[in-house]
């Protein structure tokens, strides 16, 4: 029953995304009057979507067997919880929670914009159109999940067990999904700005919106799977740049550079073709993304033929890719602009820079992941490039980052005047020096971590300056309080100021990095029933070895008292976890977080007896700074496009805009982005 | 124009340095996945390269003292065998098939020393099993009924 209802659903979203790009097309091509079946079409594939989804939660939920992805990752001792969020635990249901956001991100856009940009619209509709066709196309067929089993088997095996481990897995995956699919929106608007020839005008504007609130998800996504697999994986790491993790990294990275280089675009009319390139690339990395992790590419080159989906995924990534670039040749005078470089130090400089290299970290991060793939294909050899290549690239383009992040906000447009960047630079400078003289003598030797901590007092003090100064002009000109007058600056300039938070969000995250990786310290230790140690200052000592039953799994758990100098303050309780359908057991380690460091214990082995038990114990300084960082971030960005009310309803620049930028730039005082 | 130029030139400039760098970087940082038998065709150019070596640990071969916390086994495919010491404490299900005598797949990652002798840092149990049901569920499920009976007082959740 819900078997074929789910086959109408799946194919009537196929059918309508692929004839609703007829009409939408044709209104592009001179025929306006059309535009309107392809945005009852985008609504259509959105209702159609919504049913399937709804279809398959019950399928869950009801442990109908008979629908193949239930009974693939269904199980009737799973927790509620968990069996509803084995939506995206597999294959076919995150491709279809995947169909589901994508069509609700064009239902969204078709929506929200049904007034607006007439000559965008129809073509970013019929753009997004042919995405969502080809997500259907994937679950109608090589993909589907509500293939009907026969025999209805009478329970099922559950979902992947690291899976349902933690309940982060409820969070992580659709903030990731809601980012990573909502970034075929500005592809959509770039695809829509070269069919119509308005490389300059709307869809700078729109676009910027659309890409801010996936890159906002997509931030909180990777935060969030960063602090799911700290929480859970028990090597007390949160990144190990495995390919997965860079799938999501490398969207983010152009996503950020294309929020950039599009701010030169609105203010100085240029880098049209960058931008245009920049949008294309990210989404065919969004796209390759899930290719990799989706086709079964990484267990071995040649274990993705054997399916559909990977040659569908190289096939649509192609097209894409071909298409795209040839219209840009298409477009290619329209797209032509002059450098907006007047002078070296200017914000359009800072742009730049930030620009190369957050490409050359993008670049990075590709080749590392894709290196094993052609080494496989063409050599015949299966190598991984191991975590330190990686950090030897990143860590000084991190860096220039963390530079930049100060710096860029404090030049001006244009060219800064000698004097104005004294005074900006001076006392960040000089407490930046002198913090790094006391750095290094309370004990921070380590030279990238120094600098790291270094330049990132500087951007902090740097960016300080951004809110102070203009509150302080505001102050003396109206006659309020300092807080009155920096609420009052910060509020009426949210994109500027959302930005700068979204900077300090990141310095604050480069600097847990830094002093978690390098201050890190880690032993193994056996320990019997009443034994304690102490390590690092942290006394730890198990009290007590056990084992239980869950519905879903056994476990066995270890109980230690744990303290600081000797005196015992907490339990902590790490376990291991046994799923009947793994054979290795799913350790479950315990953090105990604390602004300076966490201890995290993981639970390695146990005497079978029950008389000692091996643990990990890990002293992780800093790490909270990381996910206080990330939530920074987050709320940062949130903020700069809270101005806007409904995505993309702020005012067109106007008049007063034109007379903004006549008239001399003095950046952190005037200008408003 | 010229402006175009220099700008051209410059970020030509600062991408093929880059390029040496990264490509550079990689062949240092490579990791091979080698099977005992690839692992001893290699000779000589084996020793000191970063490998993550799988195979069948040898019943019988595992000898595991926990006050040291050294672990000595060989690891063997059809085509070689190969001792490996290890550092660290090995995963609980390691420990379960040694003590049962079974043969399981292991995974190591570290480097061919000279005397021989495959010095490992790293020690995972395969993971091929995984998504398959358990085939004897036997063994597992005595140490549960041993860790009840020896605390049963204090099992549940």
């Amino acid at each position: 029953m819900i078997s074929s209802l789910g086959y109408l659903a799946v194919g009537g979203a196929l059918l309508f995304s692929v004839v609703g790009t007829v009409p939408a097309y044709a209104a592009v091509a001179g025929r306006p009057q059309l535009a309107i079946w392809g945005k009852r079409s985008a609504y259509a594939v959105f209702w159609l979507a919504t049913l399937a989804i709804l279809l398959m939660v019950v399928a869950l939920v009801t442990h109908d067997f008979s629908v193949g992805y239930v009974a693939q990752v269904g199980s009737r001792s799973t927790p509620l919880f968990y069996t509803v969020i084995s939506l995206w635990s597999s294959l076919e249901g995150s491709i279809l929670f995947w169909g589901w956001i994508l069509a609700g991100y064009t239902a969204a856009v078709v929506y929200i914009y049904r007034d607006r940009y007439p000559d965008l619209m129809p073509a970013v509709t019929g753009t997004l159109l042919v995405v969502n066709a080809f997500f259907w196309l994937l679950l109608a067929w090589p993909a589907n999940p509500f293939v009907a089993v026969f025999p209805v088997p009478a329970d099922g095996p559950g979902p992947n067990p690291l899976l349902q481990n933690h309940p982060f897995m409820g969070l992580h995956p659709p903030l990731l999904y809601l980012g990573y699919v909502g970034l075929a929106v500005p592809f959509a608007f770039g695809v829509a700005a070269l069919l119509t020839g308005e490389v300059g005008g709307d869809w700078v504007r729109a676009v910027r919106h659309w890409t801010m609130a996936p890159w906002i998800f997509l931030t909180a996504g990777i935060v969030s799977g960063a602090w799911w697999s700290y929480e859970v994986l028990g090597w007390g790491g949160y990144w190990a740049w495995d390919p997965v993790e860079n799938a999501s990294f490398l969207p983010w990275l152009t996503a950020t550079a294309f929020l950039h280089s599009i701010m030169v675009q609105e203010r100085r009319q240029t880098l049209k073709m960058w931008n245009i390139l920049l949008v294309v690339a990210t989404f065919l990395l969004t796209l390759f993304g899930t290719f990799l992790t989706r086709s079964g590419i990484l267990a071995s080159v040649h274990a993705f033929t054997e399916g559909l989906i990977g040659p569908f995924f190289l096939g649509f990534i192609t097209l894409v890719l071909f298409v795209a670039l040839g219209l840009v040749a298409w477009r290619s005078d329209e797209l032509k602009s002059e450098p907006a470089l007047d002078a070296v130090a200017s914000r359009e400089t800072a742009f730049l820079l930030n620009n190369l290299l957050l490409v050359a970290f993008t670049f990075t991060v590709l080749l590392g992941t894709v290196y094993p793939l052609l080494a496989e294909a063409v050599r015949g050899v299966k190598v991984s490039v191991g975590a330190p290549y990686f950090n030897r690239m990143s860590i000084p383009i991190a860096l220039g980052l963390v530079l930049l992040i100060g710096i860029g906000p404090a030049l001006p447009w244009r060219r800064g005047s000698p004097d104005l960047m004294a005074r900006k630079f001076l006392w960040p400078t000089v407490v930046a020096l002198a913090a790094g003289i006391v750095f290094w003598l309370v004990g921070a030797r380590h030279f990238m971590t120094w600098l790291t901590l270094v330049l990132s007092v500087l951007s902090v003090g740097l960016l300080v300056g951004e809110f102070w100064r203009p509150a302080r002009a505001r102050r003396l000109a109206h006659d309020e309080g300092l807080g009155s007058a920096l609420l009052n600056v910060v509020s009426k300039n949210r994109r500027r100021y959302g930005g700068y938070v979204v900077h300090l969000g990141i310095v604050i995250m480069a600097v847990g990095i830094a002093l978690s990786s390098t201050y890190r310290r880690e032993r193994e230790m056996t320990l019997g029933i009443g034994q304690a140690v102490t390590y690092e200052g942290y006394t730890v000592r198990l009290d007590s070895l056990y084992a239980g039953r869950e519905p879903h799994r056994n476990f066995v758990e270890a109980a230690f008292s744990i303290g600081k100098g000797g005196e015992i303050s907490g339990t902590m309780r790490p376990r291991l976890n046994y799923y009947p359908m793994s054979q290795q057991p799913i350790g479950t380690p315990k953090v105990r977080t604390r602004p300076t460091a966490d201890l995290y214990l993981s639970l390695m082995a146990y005497d079978q007896n029950g008389l000692s038990a091996t643990v990990n114990v890990i002293v992780n300084p800093m790490v909270v700074w990381i996910w206080i960082g990330g939530a920074i971030m987050a709320l940062g960005a949130l903020f700069a496009i809270s101005s806007v009310g409904i995505i993309g309803t702020d005012r067109p620049r106007g008049a007063e805009d034109v007379a903004a930028r006549a008239r001399p730039v003095e950046a952190g005082v005037g200008g408003n982005d | 124009m010229n402006k175009k130029l220099t700008l051209a030139v410059g970020v030509a400039v600062v991408l093929v340095v880059f390029g040496y760098f990264a490509f550079g970087g990689l062949g240092s940082s490579l990791v091979y996945f080698w099977t005992p038998t690839e692992l001893l065709a290699e000779g000589e150019s084996a020793y000191g390269t970063s490998v993550r070596l799988g195979g069948m640990v040898e019943p019988g071969s595992v000898s595991w003292d926990a006050d040291t916390q050294e672990l000595r086994f060989r690891l063997a495919d059809e085509g070689g065998i190969i001792e490996v010491e290890s550092a660290g404490v090995p995963p609980q299900m390691f420990l379960e098939a040694a003590e049962r005598q079974e043969a399981i797949g292991a995974v190591v990652e570290g480097s061919m020393g000279r005397n021989g002798v495959f010095q490992a840092s790293n020690l995972m149990v395969r993971h091929s099993e995984e998504y398959r049901a358990p085939q004897h569920e036997g063994g597992r499920q005595e140490y549960y009924r041993e860790l009840f009976r020896e605390q049963g007082a204090e099992s549940g959740t």
